[in-house]
């Protein structure tokens, strides 16, 4: 039996402290109205704000002055027209930044929270490929799966949370949610989200939401039980229902994880779609899960938890974390390389919002999922040395990290990102409760497996 | 100097095993081991070095990749760097996702193709090559170690009927 170091703990705590009170920072220093972002920018980059004011202006004035030169009367109304139309441009631009400036805790808040819950559901998506596999290797290892997928019932709790804060109006992370948008006459109508209304309104969502976090929710809790009613057990029946279980579970996911990743973050920019997106979503939370298996692996190894754990099972994990990050980067490229390739400016905006504002982390996050790990993980020899697991598996954690940060944040805080409090403070808080729930649920049931059917073999497993 | 050896014939992987691990226990020398399949962990119990094929492959690999790179520049960038349907070709970078596929498909050619030819070379394969097994058992399901004789066939026979094997015959090699 594992027992949850007392340092552990209290370092989870303390990063959770630490988390709070900088996600309470963001929200504080948020600006309140539109006067303070007006005062804000007036202060951070006055000289830069009034250029750019004038280069929109220009082109405008330059042509409708040529075109009118004999005229003075009609210049002079060009120029109070020009002088009005600055206004209104200076108005909803101060109104655009202070939606993001506003959006940006919320956003903060949103990348770590989805980035934990999805990382947990990987990890319970390679445990049910596991079981439906019959893998030998993996059984010593499932009790440290079940231990990160402890994790799916909180985060998915404070998740939901968070999406019905958004329903509720609370926030303003997912625009088609604003009201007014799909009504006619509206100010803020807009044709495109109107017409996909049928499928993105408040009510159809959250319920596909809740069916979907209830599923993942449910075949978590089934199979650990079946798992763990399989060591008291004289026969291999919980062992067959949690082989059926996890065949069903799998159909399933495979379908709400698609949808999911539409209705979570796809949505964030309504006006664009892409078809491999939810493989994409799939792959990014697929590879941390398994890395966050080989950390937590490592971790409780190198405590002497793990006795039947041997080099070969680490060496596995690093051959799946090898594997799926190139995954990883053949999806991220095949979507890139087809909008590149083709143009069509309603899907390039997309990548030229990412490119353009959003470059060093756009291009970073291939460094550090793709560049990386292929350049440390192809020996094999690197893949059995601990510490350089350690820091293979940070790199890729942090860039998964990095790539919901791009998938979410241009749709949401635009040009006004930055990692600051907010983000750090939000991913500690996560990190604090994620290590918290986990280790805590490691703590209930003994790590080995007593009668699984493949567990002599995975206790024996020598590559 | 002798050129005797002692072929040892077994009709088993798991007795092969013993046997090799026995006669490498005796620090007799063992030049050869003939066996229908791979027998999995012979290499580490004969004690043979660790195979660097795969370093040559990743080698390999980088060359396809600069080749690919470097013929890419020079076709479409550099020599006759025209508008194709508006693709940037004003650098290669420019244009690279483009390229990516051409990159990728070179690498896993110069990587694939040169290691199998590197294994060709190293482990003497060609077609028309006379083949060198010395039993024609040792194809099918007989096992045979080779050991070298240096005036001690006596206790080589014995030792080796020893380790169960179902023949122990001593051959002249030219």
């Amino acid at each position: 039996m594992y027992t949850f170091s007392s340092k552990l703990k209290t370092f989870s705590f303390v990063l959770m402290a630490v988390g709070l009170l900088g996600i309470g920072y963001g929200f504080l220093t948020a600006p309140k109205d539109i006067q303070a972002v007006e005062a804000l920018l007036a202060a951070d980059s006055h000289g830069e704000h009034a250029e750019a004011k004038q280069g929109v202006a220009t082109p405008s004035q330059n042509s409708e002055t040529t075109h009118e030169v004999a005229s003075v009367g009609k210049d002079k109304e060009v120029a109070a027209n020009h002088n009005v139309k600055v206004d209104t441009e200076h108005k909803e631009h101060l109104e655009h930044v202070y939606h993001q400036l506003s959006n940006k805790p919320w956003a903060a808040l949103y990348v770590a929270c989805i980035f934990f819950m999805l990382l947990s559901l990987g990890t319970l998506a390679f445990y049910a490929i596991q079981q439906v596999a019959q893998a030998g290797w993996s059984p010593v290892l499932f009790r440290v799966m079940q231990g990160i997928t402890a994790y799916l019932p909180v985060g998915s709790l404070l998740f939901f949370v968070f999406l019905l804060l958004s329903g509720f109006h609370i926030n303003h992370i997912f625009i088609w949610l604003s009201e007014g948008v799909t009504k006619l006459g509206s100010e803020n109508y807009d044709k495109i989200i109107a017409g996909k209304s049928g499928y993105l309104n408040f009510p159809f969502w959250i319920v596909r939401a809740s069916i979907f976090l209830l599923g993942w929710n449910a075949y978590r809790y089934f199979s650990r039980k079946n798992c763990l009613a399989q060591d008291e057990s004289d026969d291999n029946s919980f062992y067959k229902k949690n082989f059926n279980i996890s065949a069903m579970f799998l159909v399933f996911f495979i379908v709400t994880e698609s949808i999911m990743s539409w209705d979570w973050i796809m949505s964030i920019d309504p006006h664009w779609s892409s078809t491999l997106f939810g493989w994409y979503v799939f792959a990014s939370f697929f590879v941390s899960g398994i890395t966050m298996i080989a950390m937590v692996t490592i971790y409780l190894k190198s405590k002497g938890y793990l006795e039947n754990v041997n080099s070969s099972h680490i060496h596995d994990l690093a051959k799946f974390m090898f594997g799926i990050s190139v995954f990883w980067t053949y999806l991220w490229f095949s979507q890139f390389m087809l909008i590149w390739y083709a143009n069509i400016p309603e899907e390039i905006t997309y990548f030229v919002t990412r490119i353009q504002v959003y470059n060093l982390p756009f291009f970073g996050a291939v460094v550090m999922n793709f560049l990386f790990p292929v350049l440390i993980l192809i020996n094999t020899d690197f893949k059995r040395i601990t510490w350089v697991l350690v820091m293979a598996g940070t790199v890729i954690l942090l860039g998964h990290y990095v790539d919901f940060f791009n998938m979410i944040m241009p749709g949401t805080v635009g040009g006004s990102w930055f990692i600051g409090i907010s983000e750090i403070a939000s991913v500690l808080f996560f990190l604090g409760l994620f290590i918290f729930v986990v280790f805590t649920a490691l703590s209930k049931a003994p790590l080995l497996p007593k009668r699984n059917p493949y567990i002599e073999e995975s206790k024996h497993f020598h590559y | 100097m002798s050129n005797k050896v002692i072929y040892a014939i077994y009709n088993d992987d798991d007795i092969l095993m013993d046997a090799v691990k026995k006669t490498r226990a005796a620090h007799h020398h063992i030049e050869e081991v003939f066996t229908p399949f791979p027998v999995h962990g012979l290499d580490k119990a004969m004690g043979l070095a660790p195979t660097r094929l795969a370093i040559c492959a990743f080698i390999y690999g980088l060359c396809g990749l600069s080749f690919g790179t470097w013929m890419m520049n020079y076709i479409m960038i550099q020599d006759w760097s025209q508008d194709i349907g508006g693709k940037p070709s004003f650098s290669y970078i420019d244009n690279m996702p483009a390229f990516v596929p051409i990159m990728f498909e070179e690498t896993v050619f110069f990587a694939a193709h040169l290691m199998v030819i590197t294994f060709y070379m190293r482990s003497r394969l060609w077609p028309f090559k006379e083949a060198e097994n010395p039993d024609v058992r040792t194809t099918d399901d007989h096992f045979l170690m080779e050991v070298a004789v240096n005036n001690n066939e006596e206790e080589l026979v014995s030792f080796f009927e020893s380790t169960g094997a179902v023949e122990v015959k001593v051959i002249v090699k030219n």
